[in-house]
């Protein structure tokens, strides 16, 4: 049941870039992927800006072989995936128990908006091949049966820490004897209806946004996927190139406070970290870096900061939002930053929280903003909190 | 692992733990809606008015599962569902679309989560625990129940909240006719397996169960096996899923009493299970139960609790209208939906 369970891969697409190397190059440049609005098609397109894949519907569809008129969210899942194979160097995913696990918000809700335009009007109307796949499981078996992956196919939402569920229940998968090699992430496109949802409550930012700021004003809302090819030991020990990260450690709480807000003194976040060290057997001494939540709403920071001080101080570790660059990317974004964890540890980098003018006056802790190089680093705690008090966190680490 | 206790809101009077009703509810039409209880017994009021139908049932279904099993704070709480929350999200998109992105309200947003249910459990418990959503069309409540069978195994629990929850709202229902699943016209449930034409009809319920690792002594049933198998690739293929299954619990055909089936009186769904009776399951007794809850992504869940129902007493309640050819000691409940998702469970008596 305590197996290792390696990271043999990693695939991913965001607004910095459409692939792992063009995303490492961005977040080591400093390039932010958030700008106007070009491609969603919203009334609130000149206000809010959002950080969105550079690539088009047509463009990732002949990247990924899947047709354009598939939802946005699976082409960008694909998109990732068929990276993290690639890049896991696993020449027959068939020769093993293999599952897809995926995770997304609102499933082919890009696709649903666009049909209830006609279906509002006359019940009778819109192409149903708008609202086939409109279901979050429809998404992830797209994505899979291109794959073809049939093992075990799954789909998680707990809204923006789903992705980093759907990578603990492939480990977990792994331990528990069903699957050899799992690719587990998480994907989102933007969309109309979670863009106003969130602007209903007030939480998106005008402009860029600012993580861990005093002066933070909301979030940027992206979108992109975010996938790790997992295996267990027994695949890791036939791969070339043996790997050499580990998911060490995991932990899905609950915040039991509110549908939306975190509690002021984080209690779910400190439960998601502390469990995750504790699954782990590591201390919170050990953790060189943090790969925060960091979202830039005034809730969300304070109260993962509130849970971080209680857990770390004195000595708190580097910590970082990539969400300054990718927006926060909702059901992808555990997956997203699960990639990023892991760059970190490869490349013994911290990526740095852009934009900070005026650190957090209630937090003892500094974030990191200056991108760090030559590093040394064994371990990475990333976090994901959502809606519903969903709070994930996991640990990889290097063997 | 041990079914503990049960919590069912269907089409039928299911909710509460008194007998089951002789006879089933009859429905005239293609779409069978949920009895729902008197919620003040279970939810504060003043929340129950915030809350959206689906949310009502499956916190209701929640609690009287949790009461019956005497169970206060649950280790964990898994949940599937393979539409979420259909009123909330057909609420705030219709509103969306009809004002033009203006003068939209937070609350059917905040609701239409797929998480809902099981957040809206664990604030009301205050439960800190582990809380997963599983969305994944009709395999949703099999994997929140795989996640529970691994968390118990893993000794991360000693007892775990599982439930599925799917609703039908009017838009969808819309939706989903045009796609031709319904079967047209007055169509009668309890007439659902003769008519031999196409389509079926629409369902949905909340059930939930509490899943321990140890027996209490007055359990409903005990859960041997579980699996889950997509697109295969002709009945072959499900022949071997199916045999393969029974073989790693070490249990032949000639063990199991009863086999529980998904047909859903879709003549082309229902035609496989027609096959499978002339070879696996020809020896034994079988019972159908869509008639009662409608067809819907996590039906399922109905059907697991008529099993751990039936296994509580050994006898099909007559509200099934059959009765056993012998004492019933283990059930395999074998769903299907659209052909693409086949799920097995096997149950035992305790």
């Amino acid at each position: 049941m305590n197996e290792p369970v390696f990271i043999a891969g990693t695939g991913v697409i965001s607004a910095i870039g459409n692939n792992v190397t063009e995303c490492l190059d961005a977040l080591e440049n400093g390039r932010a992927g958030i700008g106007p609005m070009t491609r969603l098609d919203s009334v609130h397109k000149n206000r809010l800006p959002v950080a969105e894949v550079k690539l088009s519907n047509e463009e990732l569809a002949s990247r990924t072989g899947l047709p354009a008129i598939k939802s946005r969210t699976a082409l960008l899942s694909l998109a990732a995936a068929q990276e993290a194979i690639r890049h896991s160097g696993i020449e027959d995913l068939a020769a093993w128990r293999c599952g897809f696990i995926s995770a997304n918000s609102v499933g082919g809700m890009d696709k649903t908006e666009n049909f209830f335009r006609e279906f509002i009007a006359d019940n009778n109307k819109g192409q149903l091949h708008d609202v086939v796949d409109h279901e979050c499981g429809s998404v992830t078996e797209l994505v899979a049966d291109a794959l073809g992956i049939n093992e075990h196919v799954s789909t998680i939402s707990t809204a923006c820490s789903s992705s980093a569920n759907s990578i603990f229940l492939g480990a977990r998968l792994i331990r528990n004897n069903i699957l050899d090699v799992v690719i587990a992430g998480g994907t989102d496109s933007l969309t109309r209806f979670t863009l106003n949802g969130f602007n209903t409550l007030m939480i998106l930012d005008e402009q860029f946004c600012q993580p861990f700021d005093e002066n933070r004003r909301g979030l940027n809302l992206g979108e992109g996927a975010g996938y790790v090819v997992l295996v267990s030991e027994k695949v890791a020990a036939t791969m070339k190139h043996k790997p050499e990260i580990v998911l060490s450690g995991y932990c899905n709480a609950n915040d039991a406070y509110h549908q939306t807000a975190s509690s002021p003194d984080g209690t779910g976040s400190y439960l998601a970290m502390s469990g995750a060290l504790k699954k782990s057997g590591l201390q919170p001494s050990d953790i060189d870096y943090i790969n925060l939540h960091g979202t830039g709403t005034q809730n969300n920071d304070i109260a993962e900061g509130t849970a971080i001080k209680r857990l770390f101080e004195p000595t708190y570790p580097k910590m970082s939002s990539t969400k300054t660059f990718t927006g926060h990317t909702l059901g992808a974004s555990g997956g997203i930053e699960a990639v990023f964890s892991v760059l970190a540890l490869q490349h013994g980098v911290i990526f740095p929280n852009l934009r900070l003018q005026t650190p957090m006056k209630d937090l003892p802790f500094r974030v990191t903003t200056e991108l760090e190089k030559g590093v040394s680093l064994k371990h990475v705690l990333s976090n994901s909190f959502g809606f519903g008090g969903n709070c994930s966190s996991l640990i990889f680490s290097k063997i | 692992m041990y079914i503990r206790a049960t919590g069912n809101i269907s089409p039928q009077k299911t909710f509460g733990h008194s007998a089951l009703a002789e006879a089933p509810v009859a429905y005239t039409g293609n779409r069978l809606a949920c009895i729902e209880p008197d919620y003040k017994e279970f939810i504060d009021p003043k929340l129950i008015r915030r809350m959206s139908r689906i949310i009502r049932m499956g916190v209701a279904a929640a609690m009287e599962c949790l009461k019956e099993a005497d169970i206060k704070m649950p280790d964990a709480i898994t949940t599937g569902t393979a539409y979420g929350c259909l009123e909330d999200t057909n609420l705030f998109l219709g509103r969306m679309v009809e004002f033009n992105e203006e003068l939209l309200t937070p609350t059917a947003f905040i609701q239409s989560t797929h998480n809902t249910i099981g957040a809206q459990i664990g604030l009301m418990l205050q439960c800190n625990n582990y809380n997963n959503a599983y969305v994944h069309r009709a395999f949703s409540f099999e994997n929140a129940l795989l996640d529970a069978v691994m968390l118990l195994r893993e000794k991360e629990a000693a007892h775990v909240l599982v439930g599925a929850i799917d609703e039908i709202v009017n838009p969808s229902f819309t939706i989903l006719n045009r796609f031709g699943i319904y079967k047209p016209g007055d169509v009668s449930n309890l007439e659902l397996y003769k008519a031999n034409t196409k389509g079926t009809i629409a369902g949905e319920g909340a059930s939930f169960f509490a899943l321990t690792a140890e027996p209490s002594g007055n359990d409903y049933a005990k859960l041997e096996g579980l699996h889950t198998f997509y697109k295969p690739a002709g009945l072959a293929a499900t022949e071997k899923q199916i045999s393969g299954f029974l073989q790693r619990h070490a249990v032949s055909m000639q063990d199991i009493d009863l086999v529980i089936t998904g047909r859903n009186g879709d003549a082309a769904h229902d035609e496989p299970y027609a096959q499978l009776t002339q070879s696996l399951f020809g020896q034994t007794q079988q019972l159908n139960f869509k008639h009662l809850c409608g067809e819907y992504p996590t039906a399922s869940a109905f059907g697991f609790w008529l099993a751990a129902r039936i296994l509580k007493t050994g006898n099909i309640p007559e509200l099934l209208q059959a009765s056993a050819a012998k004492p019933v000691k283990r059930v395999l409940l074998y769903n299907s939906y659209k052909g693409s998702h086949h799920s097995l469970s096997l149950l035992a008596a305790c």
